[in-house]
C-alpha cells in the first residue's frame, strides 16, 4: 500500500494539459499582438473587476456534483430585472447598486430555487439540463421585457421604452445622471503599489495571527509573510512600474470579490460544506449517511444563482450599458471555460482555478484580436477564437472527465482484482 | 429497560405484488450476541433487513406484517436514518465510503463535531464550523477499537479493500448509542488474515453488549463466531438454534433442502461419453463486476451437462460471460484441445461455443427486432450466413432464408408466436428465452453455455427450456454448461455439478449428493474435509 509518490512531470503535464496550452497560446499571441504590456494589465484588471465574482459563483455547484451551473444565466437576467427598476425609479450610483443588489438576491433566490428543482428530478443531466433552462428561461425573458413591462405593468421613465412602440428598449443605459454606473468604482480607486502595500499588510497579519494565537508551529505563517515581504519588493522594481503604470485598482469591486473567495473557502470548513463535498463525490453514500442530498444540491444552485445575479450586477455597472436581450446569453459559456482553463474540471474546483482562468482566458481574448490583426490583417480572427475557444474548452473538458472516470473505474477493478488476488 | 431481546422482529410477513418474499419470519437477538443470519440466494435475509432498516422499497410496496421490537419496545422504523437514530447501523458489502475524504471525515460523516457561530446562530447548524482535531481524536478513538493503526487523515481512495472494511466498523462503533450492528457479508472482500481479526473485532464488539447480526455464507466463520444461528428459506424460517446445539454440516442441510418434485428429469444416456475432454479452463480470471472469478480450474467433457451451482455474487455467473469475451478475463482456455482467445467475443463464436445470457432482455435479445432478425442475428455477424453477395463487397440479407431457418426453430422449440415476424419484446419471459436458445444454436456451435435459463420463467416454461436442453444434449451431443442459482434444476438434467464459491471451484459433485455436501460446497468448504462429520448420511 506504501506507494512512493513520484514527481511524474507527464502526469502533471496531462492533468494540466488545457491551462499551459492556454499559458502557451497566451505569451505567444502576446508576442505577436504587439501590445504593451502595461496596455494589456490595464485591460486585464478591468475585465476581472467585471467578471471575476461570476466565474466563482461557479464553484459550489461544481463541488457539490453538479458540473458547470449553466443556470447562472438565469441569476444574470434576474439582475437585470432588478437593474431595470432601478433605473425605472431613478436611484443613482451606489444607493442604487445596493436597492438593486436588494433585489436581485430574492428574484435570483427564488429562479435558483426554481432551477434546483428541476436539476434534483435529472441527475447526471445536469449540465445540459441547465443550458436548456436558461434557453428557456430567455424566451420569458423576452416575454416579459417585450410586452409585459411596459403593457401590463407601466413605465413611466421614457428613455427606457422603445420609442414610439412598447416593450423595453433594445439597450439599457445606465450612464445618465440617474444611472448606476461605475457605482463601485466611485467608491475609490487606488493605485497599484498602494493596493500591494494594503494586501501584504493584511497577510502579515493573517501570518501573526496563524503564529500568535493559532500556534501554529509550521512554516506556513513564515511563508505567508516572506510572500508579503516579496510582494512589497516587487512593487519598487522598475519592471513593475512600468507594468502596472496604467492600472487603477477599484477598491470595492475588489474587496467583494476577495469576500467571494473568502465565503467559498469558509462554507467549506462547515457542516454545509461538508455535505456538498459528500453529495458531490457520491450521492449514494451521502444518502446513506441520512443527508438530505436533494436540499444540499438545492442549496448549492440557490447560492450559485444569487452570486452569479451580484456578478451580473457588477459587470453591467461597469461597462454603463448593456443589451437588455443579450447581455446574460453568454455568461454561462464563457464564466464556464473561463473555470475550465483555470485547470478546474467538473468534479473539481477552487478559488485559484477561477482567478487564474479568468486571467488566462481574458489575456487571450485581449492579444488574440491584435495578433489575428498583425498575423492574418484581420481583427475578426481573434472574435471567432473567442466563440470557437469557449465552446472547444468546455468540450474538451467534458471528454476529459468521461475519459478519466473510465481509467478510473479501470484502477478500481484492477485494484479489487489485486485484492483478491491476494486472498 | 432490561427486556431480554435486544430486536425481535415477530411473525414478519412481506410480499412484492402477489409474491411471498417473507412468509411469518421472526428473528431474536440478544444484546452482545453474534447471531448468524443464513440462507441462500431469494431465502429473504435482504428483504428482512431492509424492513429493519427502514427502507424506502418496503414502505413504496405496501409494508409489511408483523412487528419490530426494540429492547422490548415496540418501534415503526420510517427511514435508515431513523433506523440509526434508534441504535441500528449496517456495515455494508458495499463500502459506504466517500473515496475522496479522510478516514476521519467518512466515520463522522454527517455527524460531524462543529462549533457555533454568530452566523450559525441566525441561520442554523448547517454554518457551524467543524471541529476537525475533536473529531480526528473520535476517529482515531473508534480505529483504535477495531485494531487498526492506520493514521486518521488517509483518503479513503488509496486504502487497501480490507481496511475499508474496518473504517466502516470504526464509523459504526464512534456512533452513540448503538444497540445493534448488522454485518453483510463482510469477509467476502478480506484476506483470510483480515478476516480472522474482523471476526475477533466482532467478538469485542459483542463484548461490549452490542448486538451482532452477521450475514455470511462461510460456515465455519459461523461456528467459529457465532452464538446462535438462524436459518432462512423460501421465505420461511427453517430453524433458529444456539451454534452449540448444531452442527456445520447440519446447517448446510437446513439452508438447502431439497424440493418435492423434480422440475424435469434428464432421461438416461444410452450411450456412455466419449471420455474426451471438451473444455479445458486453467487459472481463469473474469473482472466481471459482482461476479468475480478468481482463478477458477475446470474440466468440461465432451457430451456432458455441467451444473454450475453456487451462491450469487460468487462468480458462477461471471465464467460464462468472461470465456465469451464479454467481460475481460485472464488465463487459459482450450476448446477440443485448441487454444480458444479471451477477450474476443467474435473469434470465440467462430470457434463454435454459443452463450445464452441471463441478461435476457440487455445481452440476448434486441427486443424492437423481429424473431427470425434476432435468431439470425448472431449467425449474420458472425459466420457471414445468409447473406446475398453483391459486388464481393457489399451484402444484403437473404431474408427468405432467415425467414426459413427462423419457422424452423420456431416448429423445433415450440415458440408460442404470431409469426416469425413478431417483435420479441412482446413475447413471454420463457418464449424469449427459447429464442435466445435458438440465436445461439443458430451457429451450430459445438459447445453450449446456458446461463440462468429459468430465471424470471414460469414453472412450464421452465420445464419446456430444461427439455430443450436434454434433448439437444441427447439427439445432437451438444456439450452444455448449465450455470443456475436453481439447484434443484441443476440436479434434474445436469451429469455432475460444479460449485462455485468466491470465485474458484470448490467442489464437483454428482447430482445425488446430500444437501449437505451441496450446502458445505457453497460456503467454500469441500466436503470430506470435516473431521468426524459424515457428510454423507441423509
Amino acid at each position: 500500500m506504501n506507494k512512493v509518490k513520484k514527481f511524474d512531470i507527464a502526469q502533471i503535464l496531462r492533468n494540466n494539459a488545457v491551462t499551459i496550452t492556454f499559458v502557451i497560446l497566451c505569451i505567444v499571441c502576446l508576442m505577436f499582438s504587439g501590445l504593451q504590456v502595461s496596455y494589456l494589465v490595464f485591460e486585464l484588471f478591468t475585465r476581472i473587476s467585471r467578471n471575476a465574482f461570476i466565474v466563482l459563483a461557479l464553484i459550489i455547484p461544481i463541488i457539490a456534483g453538479m458540473g458547470i451551473n449553466f443556470a447562472i444565466t438565469i441569476g444574470a437576467m434576474g439582475a437585470q430585472i432588478a437593474i431595470l427598476w432601478v433605473l425605472e425609479w431613478g436611484v443613482p450610483g451606489f444607493k442604487g447598486f445596493l436597492l438593486a443588489a436588494a433585489l436581485t438576491i430574492p428574484i435570483a433566490g427564488i429562479f435558483g430555487w426554481l432551477v434546483g428543482l428541476l436539476l434534483n428530478k435529472m441527475k447526471g443531466q445536469e449540465m445540459i439540463g441547465s443550458m436548456i433552462m436558461g434557453y428557456f428561461a430567455n424566451g420569458l425573458y423576452q416575454l416579459l421585457f417585450l410586452f409585459i413591462f411596459g403593457n401590463i405593468i407601466p413605465l413611466s421613465n421614457p428613455n427606457l421604452v422603445i420609442r414610439g412602440s412598447t416593450g423595453v428598449a433594445n439597450t439599457l443605459d445606465l450612464s445618465r445622471k440617474d444611472g448606476i454606473k461605475h457605482a463601485l468604482e466611485n467608491l475609490g480607486q487606488i493605485k497599484p503599489d498602494l493596493a500591494v502595500y494594503i494586501l501584504a499588510a493584511i497577510m502579515i497579519l493573517i501570518a501573526a495571527y496563524m503564529y500568535l494565537y493559532k500556534k501554529d508551529k509550521t512554516k506556513k505563517p513564515f511563508a505567508l509573510a516572506g510572500i508579503a515581504v516579496l510582494m512589497v519588493a516587487v512593487s519598487f522594481t522598475p519592471i513593475f512600474k512600468n507594468w502596472f503604470s496604467m492600472v487603477k485598482i477599484p477598491v470595492a469591486t475588489y474587496v467583494l470579490i476577495g469576500l467571494l473567495c473568502l465565503f467559498n473557502y469558509v462554507i467549506m470548513k462547515t457542516r454545509l460544506g461538508q455535505q456538498f463535498r459528500a453529495v458531490g463525490q457520491s450521492g449514494t453514500v451521502a444518502n446513506a449517511a441520512g443527508i438530505n442530498v436533494n436540499r444540499v444540491r438545492l442549496i448549492a444552485i440557490i447560492i450559485s444563482t444569487i452570486l452569479a445575479g451580484i456578478g451580473q450586477l457588477m459587470f453591467v455597472q461597469n461597462m454603463g450599458s448593456f443589451q437588455t436581450y443579450g447581455a446574460h446569453e453568454q455568461v454561462g459559456l464563457y464564466a464556464g471555460a473561463a473555470i475550465l482553463v483555470g485547470g478546474a474540471s467538473i468534479a473539481g474546483a477552487t478559488n485559484g482555478q477561477a482567478l487564474l482562468g479568468c486571467v488566462l482566458f481574458h489575456t487571450l481574448f485581449i492579444v488574440a484580436p491584435a495578433a489575428g490583426k498583425n498575423l492574418l490583417g484581420d481583427a475578426a480572427i481573434g472574435e471567432y477564437f473567442r466563440v470557437f475557444i469557449s465552446y472547444g474548452v468546455i468540450a474538451m473538458a467534458l471528454v476529459m472527465h468521461a475519459w478519466r472516470t473510465v481509467k478510473k473505474k479501470k484502477s478500481l477493478a484492477s485494484n479489487l482484482a489485486d485484492a483478491s488476488a491476494k486472498a | 429497560m432490561s427486556a431480554e431481546y435486544v430486536l425481535e422482529m415477530n411473525r414478519i410477513s412481506k410480499q412484492y405484488g402477489d409474491n411471498a418474499v417473507l412468509n411469518d419470519v421472526s428473528l431474536k437477538v440478544k444484546s452482545g450476541e453474534i447471531h448468524a443470519l443464513l440462507g441462500e440466494n431469494g431465502a429473504g435475509k435482504s428483504t428482512l433487513m431492509n424492513i429493519l432498516f427502514g427502507m424506502p422499497v418496503i414502505h413504496n410496496t405496501g409494508g409489511f406484517q408483523g412487528e419490530v421490537l426494540i429492547n422490548g419496545e415496540k418501534q415503526n422504523i420510517s427511514s435508515p436514518h431513523d433506523a440509526m437514530l434508534k441504535g441500528i447501523g449496517m456495515v455494508h458489502q458495499e463500502f459506504m465510503l466517500i473515496p475522496g475524504f479522510t478516514i476521519t471525515e467518512n466515520i463522522k460523516l454527517n455527524r460531524e463535531v462543529s462549533k457555533p457561530n454568530i452566523i450559525s446562530k441566525l441561520i442554523g447548524k448547517d454554518l457551524e464550523i467543524l471541529d476537525m482535531a475533536t473529531m480526528e481524536q473520535d476517529a482515531r478513538k473508534a480505529l483504535d477499537a477495531v485494531g487498526m493503526s492506520v493514521d486518521e487523515h488517509t483518503l479513503v481512495k488509496g486504502l487497501p479493500v480490507g481496511y475499508m472494511q474496518f473504517v466502516e466498523i470504526a464509523r459504526e462503533i464512534d456512533k452513540e448509542g448503538i444497540k445493534l450492528l448488522v454485518f453483510d457479508e463482510p469477509t467476502a472482500v478480506l484476506t483470510e488474515s483480515e478476516a480472522e481479526q474482523l471476526i475477533s473485532v466482532m467478538k469485542s464488539i459483542a463484548e461490549k453488549g452490542i448486538a451482532i447480526i452477521f450475514i455470511t455464507h462461510r460456515l465455519d466463520e459461523v461456528m467459529n463466531a457465532c452464538d446462535s444461528v438462524t436459518v432462512l428459506r423460501d421465505g420461511k424460517l427453517v430453524k433458529s438454534m444456539p451454534t452449540n446445539e448444531t452442527s456445520i454440516i447440519n446447517i448446510a442441510k437446513l439452508m438447502i433442502g431439497r424440493a418435492s418434485d423434480d422440475v424435469a428429469k434428464a432421461p438416461q444416456r444410452t450411450e456412455q461419453l466419449s471420455g474426451n475432454i471438451a473444455m479445458e479452463i486453467k487459472d481463469l480470471h473474469v473482472s466481471m463486476p459482482g461476479e468475480r472469478v478468481r482463478g477458477l480450474n475446470l474440466e468440461v467433457m465432451e457430451g456432458e451437462i455441467l451444473g454450475i451451482g453456487g451462491l450469487a455474487g460468487q462468480g458462477k455467473i461471471g465464467l460464462p460471460n468472461g470465456i465469451m469475451g464479454l467481460f475481460e478475463a485472464t488465463g487459459e482456455v482450450k476448446l477440443f484441445g485448441k487454444k480458444l482467445p479471451l477477450n474476443n467475443a467474435k473469434e470465440v463464436l467462430k470457434q463454435g461455443v454459443a452463450m445464452v445470457s441471463e441478461d435476457r432482455r440487455g445481452v440476448g435479445l434486441l427486443l424492437d427486432e423481429s424473431i427470425a432478425n434476432n435468431i439470425a442475428f448472431n449467425a449474420i455477424q458472425v459466420n457471414g450466413k445468409y447473406l446475398y453477395n453483391i459486388l464481393g463487397f457489399a451484402s444484403l440479407m437473404n431474408t427468405r432464408a432467415v425467414y426459413k431457418l427462423a419457422n424452423d426453430f420456431i416448429k423445433q422449440l415450440d415458440i408460442r408466436c404470431t409469426s416469425a415476424a413478431q417483435h420479441t419484446g412482446t413475447l413471454s419471459g420463457g418464449n424469449q428465452q427459447k429464442v435466445c436458445i435458438a440465436r445461439a444454436l443458430a451457429l451450430d456451435p459445438k459447445f453450449l453455455f446456458v446461463s440462468e435459463p429459468t430465471r424470471g420463467i414460469d414453472i412450464g416454461a421452465k420445464r419446456l427450456v430444461l427439455e430443450t436442453l436434454t434433448k439437444l444434449n441427447r439427439k445432437l451431443g451438444m456439450t452444455i454448461v448449465m450455470v443456475s442459482s436453481e439447484l434443484n434444476e441443476l440436479r434434474s438434467i445436469a451429469d455432475r455439478i460444479a460449485v462455485v464459491s468466491e470465485g474458484v471451484v470448490v467442489d464437483i459433485l454428482s447430482p445425488e449428493a446430500s444437501d449437505a455436501d451441496f450446502g458445505l460446497a457453497m460456503s467454500g468448504i469441500k466436503p470430506g474435509s470435516i473431521e468426524g462429520g459424515n457428510s454423507n448420511e441423509n
